[in-house]
C-alpha cells in the first residue's frame, strides 16, 4: 500500500506600510495592500482550489483527502477581508476529509528565539483552529518546515501531537527514502513525516517550466511516478504552498486540470490511496530514527535558515525584536503585544534576504519591497516606534489618541 | 579585420574633472587593451608636461595605451565649461606653437568669445587633422564634438557613431539651450548608431530627440578597478562620534545639491552628530552656501570646493555615506568610485546607475523625507552600512571597461558589416 499525503500551506503576512523615521503613528500595517493581496489570492487561488477540492472530495466519497495548515494571521485577514474564503474552508472541514495542522499562530521563527513565546503561539493557533473548524490539531508543522531534534522534543513536551512534519532533505536522510514514516530521537511517540521534495517540487516549481524535460506534466504521468513507489515506501508526502494553484502556477498552465484528474489516475492502481498526516501516523510504524542536530527547512536549495537569518541585517532585526519580549509583555498592553507578534512573521525577514538578490530572482513573489535594504530600514523604523511604546515615560499614546493598529 | 577609430574625446589624466573625461579615458584604455586601434583627438588648451618626463603627452600616454595615438587639437573647449578644474583662457600663440602634433596654421589664435563659435572652430581643426589620418569609424562623445563628427563623416563617407554621456535635458532640465539641443539632435540623426550610457538616457534620446529606438544601443560605463592595497577598514580609524555624509559633484542644478541640503536639515532633526560635506564647484555654489545658512544648518555643512587627487581619497575616508541626489544622471560613475573607497551609497532613482546597480539605497531626488529616512538608517544601523559597503564594493566589479569596449567593438562591426 502507498498513501499519498497532501498538505497545503496557506499563509499571508500582515505587510508593513511605508514607515519612515519621521512617522510616529502606531498603525504599522498596510491595510489596503493586505486586503488587496488577500482578495487577489482568494480569487485566483483559494476560492477556485477550495471549490475543486470540495468537488473531488464529494465525487470520491471520502477517498480523496487533504490537509491544510492555515496561519492564524491569515485566518484573521480572511475574517476581515475575505469571509467567503473562510466559509469555503469551513465547508471543506465539514466533509471530514480535511485535516487542519497546528503551527505558530504568527508564522514566526519564535522557536529559535523564545521557547515561551513559541509555546504560546502554538497554543493560540490550536485554539483558533478548534474554534474555527471544530477539530483539534494532532499534527504539528513549524514555520517553513524549520525543524531539528530539539523542536521535536519541545513539541512532544507541549503534548497533544502524534506527528510532526519536516523537509526530506538529502543531508538528513542520507541513503534513506522520504517515503516512510520516521521518528525523531529522544521522543516517545511522535512520528516524523518527511516531504518528498522531488515530487512536491515537480508540482510547486517545475510544473510550468518548459525547459524541464518532463514538461508538460500530466496527472497520468505524475500518478505513474507515485505508483512506482509501491513496494519501496508507504507514503508520498506532497507538501506544497497552497498558492501554487492559481498563483505560482497560473490557471493557464493547466494546474487545476492536473489536480482535477490526479485522484482518478492515482486510484487506477488498487494499492494506492490518500491519507491525511494523522492517518499516516496512525497507519504506519516508524521504520527508523532520523537524527537532525542542525536546523533544516524547505526553503531554497540550501534547505537551511539562510533565507531568514543569512545576513547581518536579518540577525540584527530579529534579535532586536526578541530583545523587546520582556518589556512588551511587562506593559500589559494587548495592542502592543499584538503588534510585536505580527512583526515576528517570518516574511519580514525573508524580504531582507540578499542571497539571491545578486541574481535578480525568486524571493520576489508577493514581496512589497524594491530591495532587501528598504525592507530592513522600514522594519527597523517600525521597531523603533514599538520600542518607544514600551517605555511609559516616552509613550504618550496611553491617552488613546493614536490610531488603533490595523 | 582590425578597425581603426577616430575618437573625438575629452580629458585625459591627470586633468580629469568629471564623468565624461573618466568615461572617455576608461573606454579608450580598454579598447587599446583589446587591440582596437584608436586615434584619439584631444582638445587641449595648453601642452602638458608630465612630472619628470617627456613634454609630449602623446608619448607618455602611449606607454599606457599602445594602440592609441593621441592627436591634440588646440581648443579651450572643456568638458564642463568653467566648472572643471581649469580656468578658461584663450589659447595663446605660444601655446599653439608648442602643440607639436598640429602644424602651424597661420591663423590668429584669438578664439571667438562664444562657446558656439568655439565648437565650430574645433570642428574645422578636427577636419584638418582627419584629412591626414586613416580610420574606419568616427566615434564622437557628447554634443561639443558632434559637429566635428558630422563634418568628418560627410567628407570621408565613414560611419559616425555618437555616444551620449549626457543630454541638454540632464544639464538644464526643461530650460534647454536651443542651440545645444539642435546640435545634439543633428548629431544623433546623422549618426549610423547612437550609444547611450543607460536605458534611462536611451529613453531621453528616443522620446526627446526622436531617434528611432532601433538605432540606439546601451553601453554601460565601467569603473577603473582599484589597484594597490585596499584602504584601511573603518574600524582601524580612531573612533569618531561624528558621522559624515558626503556630496561630491558639480554644484549645479543637475546634481541636486538643494535636495541634499533639505534632506540634511531633516536628518539633523533626528541625529545631532552629523556633518555634511559638499565637495565641488558650480554655478549654484553661492546660492547653496546661502541656503545652508537660511536653513539654520550652516554650522553642519562644509564646502571644500573642487577636490583633486589625494584630497578626494581623504574625503572618502572620512565619509560614512555618499549621496548622489542628481535630478538627472545619465550614468553615475562617482558612486562606484565611492564604493571602491569603502563608502556605502545612496543614489537618485533618476540615474542610469539606479536601473542596474542593486547594492545601493535608492530614492527619488525630490523625496526629501525618504532621502533623510535612508540617511538616518545608514548612520544608525551598522549592519546596514556594512552590507551596503561590502556587497556594493563587490558589485562594482561587474562594471568593467573591458565589457564596455567589447560592446563598442560589436557595434563597430555591425555598422561596418564585418562578420
Amino acid at each position: 500500500m502507498t498513501s499519498v499525503c497532501f498538505y497545503f500551506q496557506v499563509h499571508q503576512p500582515y505587510r508593513l506600510r511605508h514607515y519612515t523615521i519621521f512617522d510616529s503613528a502606531t498603525d504599522y500595517f498596510d491595510g489596503f495592500k493586505n486586503a488587496q493581496v488577500c482578495r487577489k489570492v482568494a480569487d485566483k487561488c483559494y476560492l477556485p482550489t477550495n471549490r475543486l477540492l470540495l468537488d473531488l472530495i464529494l465525487r470520491y466519497e471520502g477517498r480523496f483527502k487533504v490537509a491544510f495548515s492555515i496561519t492564524g494571521i491569515l485566518l484573521e485577514q480572511f475574517r476581515e477581508y475575505a469571509p467567503d474564503v473562510l466559509r469555503s474552508f469551513q465547508d471543506l472541514a465539514e466533509t471530514g476529509c480535511v485535516e487542519f495542522l497546528a503551527e505558530t499562530y504568527h508564522h514566526s521563527l519564535s522557536f529559535l528565539f523564545s521557547p515561551g513565546e513559541f509555546a504560546s503561539q502554538v497554543q493560540a493557533h490550536k485554539r483558533l483552529i478548534r474554534d474555527t473548524f471544530g477539530q483539534m490539531p494532532r499534527v504539528f508543522r513549524n514555520t517553513e518546515l524549520i525543524y531539528n531534534n530539539a523542536l521535536a522534543e519541545a513539541v512532544e513536551r507541549l503534548g497533544g501531537f502524534d506527528a510532526i512534519l519536516s523537509e526530506g532533505a538529502d543531508h538528513i536522510l542520507g541513503y534513506r527514502s522520504p517515503n516512510y514514516v520516521y521518528r525523531p530521537p529522544n521522543t516517545c511517540r511522535l512520528k516524523l513525516l518527511l516531504k518528498n521534495y522531488r515530487l512536491s517540487d515537480d508540482i510547486a516549481f517545475r510544473f510550468s517550466n518548459r525547459a524541464w524535460n518532463e514538461w508538460p506534466l500530466r496527472a497520468e504521468k505524475f500518478a505513474h511516478w507515485i505508483h512506482a513507489v509501491n513496494g519501496n515506501g508507504t507514503v508520498v508526502n506532497l507538501f506544497v504552498d497552497y498558492e501554487t494553484f492559481g498563483e505560482h502556477q497560473w490557471e493557464d498552465t493547466g494546474i487545476f486540470e492536473f489536480l482535477r484528474h490526479l485522484p482518478t489516475e492515482i486510484f487506477k492502481h488498487p494499492d494506492t490511496d490518500f491519507k491525511t498526516p494523522s492517518e499516516v501516523a496512525a497507519a504506519y510504524d516508524a521504520v527508523d530514527v532520523v537524527d537532525v542536530p542542525y536546523f533544516v527547512s524547505w526553503a531554497d536549495i540550501e534547505r537551511d535558515l539562510s533565507a531568514w537569518l543569512g545576513n547581518p541585517m536579518q540577525h540584527n532585526a530579529i534579535t532586536e525584536l526578541y530583545n523587546l519580549e520582556g518589556q512588551v509583555k511587562a506593559c500589559n498592553d494587548p495592542d502592543l503585544l499584538a503588534d510585536w507578534r505580527r512583526l515576528q512573521t517570518s516574511d519580514h525577514f525573508y524580504y531582507m534576504c540578499t542571497k539571491w538578490f545578486a541574481d535578480g530572482d525568486v524571493h520576489k513573489y508577493f514581496n512589497p519591497y524594491d530591495s532587501p535594504y528598504d525592507s530592513y530600514i522600514n522594519f527597523m523604523n517600525v521597531l523603533d516606534n514599538l520600542r518607544s511604546r514600551c517605555d511609559p515615560e516616552l509613550n504618550p499614546s496611553k491617552t488613546g489618541l493614536t490610531a488603533a493598529p490595523a | 579585420m582590425s578597425i581603426t577609430t577616430l575618437m573625438l574625446g575629452w580629458e585625459f589624466p591627470p586633468f580629469i574633472s568629471g564623468g565624461l573625461g573618466t568615461a572617455c579615458y576608461g573606454l579608450t584604455k580598454a579598447m587599446s587593451r583589446r587591440g582596437m586601434q584608436v586615434t584619439f583627438i584631444l582638445p587641449r588648451e595648453k601642452p602638458i608636461r608630465l612630472a619628470g618626463g617627456s613634454s609630449d603627452v602623446g608619448k607618455a600616454l602611449a606607454r599606457e595605451m599602445p594602440n592609441v595615438r593621441i592627436r591634440a587639437v588646440a581648443s579651450h573647449l572643456s568638458a564642463y565649461g568653467k566648472y572643471g578644474p581649469q580656468p578658461v583662457r584663450p589659447v595663446t600663440a605660444a601655446v599653439e606653437a608648442e602643440l607639436a602634433d598640429e602644424p602651424p596654421t597661420g591663423e590668429a589664435a584669438t578664439y571667438g568669445p562664444s562657446l558656439e563659435k568655439e565648437v565650430f572652430r574645433y570642428a574645422q581643426r578636427v577636419m584638418r587633422i582627419a584629412q591626414r589620418e586613416t580610420f574606419d569609424v568616427i566615434h564622437a562623445h557628447d554634443w561639443m564634438t558632434f559637429p566635428a563628427g558630422v563634418a568628418v563623416a560627410a567628407s570621408t563617407g565613414k560611419p559616425l557613431i555618437v555616444q551620449v554621456h549626457s543630454t541638454e535635458f540632464d544639464r538644464s532640465g526643461e530650460h534647454v539651450n536651443q542651440f545645444v539641443y539642435d546640435i545634439e539632435r543633428q548629431g544623433m540623426h546623422a549618426a549610423a548608431r547612437v550609444i547611450t550610457v543607460s536605458h534611462y538616457t536611451r529613453n531621453v534620446v528616443v522620446s526627446r530627440y526622436a531617434v528611432p529606438p532601433t538605432k540606439v544601443d546601451v553601453v554601460y560605463n565601467g569603473v577603473e578597478q582599484a589597484t594597490g592595497s585596499p584602504p584601511l577598514p573603518h574600524s582601524a580609524w580612531p573612533t569618531r562620534s561624528e558621522k559624515v555624509v558626503l556630496f561630491v559633484g558639480r554644484i549645479t542644478m543637475q546634481k541636486g545639491p538643494e535636495y541634499f541640503l533639505r534632506a540634511a536639515k531633516r536628518v539633523l532633526e533626528k541625529l545631532r552628530n552629523v556633518k555634511f560635506i559638499m565637495a565641488g564647484d558650480g554655478d549654484r555654489l553661492h546660492g547653496i552656501i546661502e541656503m545652508a545658512a537660511c536653513l539654520g544648518i550652516g554650522h553642519r555643512v562644509f564646502f571644500t570646493r573642487f577636490l583633486r587627487g589625494g584630497d578626494v581619497q581623504r574625503v572618502y575616508q572620512m565619509a560614512d555615506l555618499y549621496v548622489m541626489p542628481s535630478v538627472s544622471e545619465p550614468f553615475g560613475i562617482a558612486p562606484l568610485e565611492a564604493l571602491q573607497n569603502d563608502v556605502p551609497v545612496l543614489i537618485s532613482k533618476q540615474s542610469g546607475l539606479a536601473e542596474t546597480f542593486r547594492n545601493a539605497l535608492k530614492v527619488d531626488f525630490w523625496d526629501i523625507d525618504e532621502m533623510a529616512n535612508k540617511v538616518v538608517a545608514v548612520l544608525r544601523h551598522p549592519p546596514l552600512s556594512e552590507m551596503l559597503r561590502v556587497n556594493g564594493r563587490r558589485e562594482t566589479l561587474r562594471f568593467r571597461w573591458e565589457d564596455s569596449a567589447a560592446k563598442v567593438n560589436d557595434i563597430y562591426r555591425r555598422v561596418l558589416h564585418v562578420a
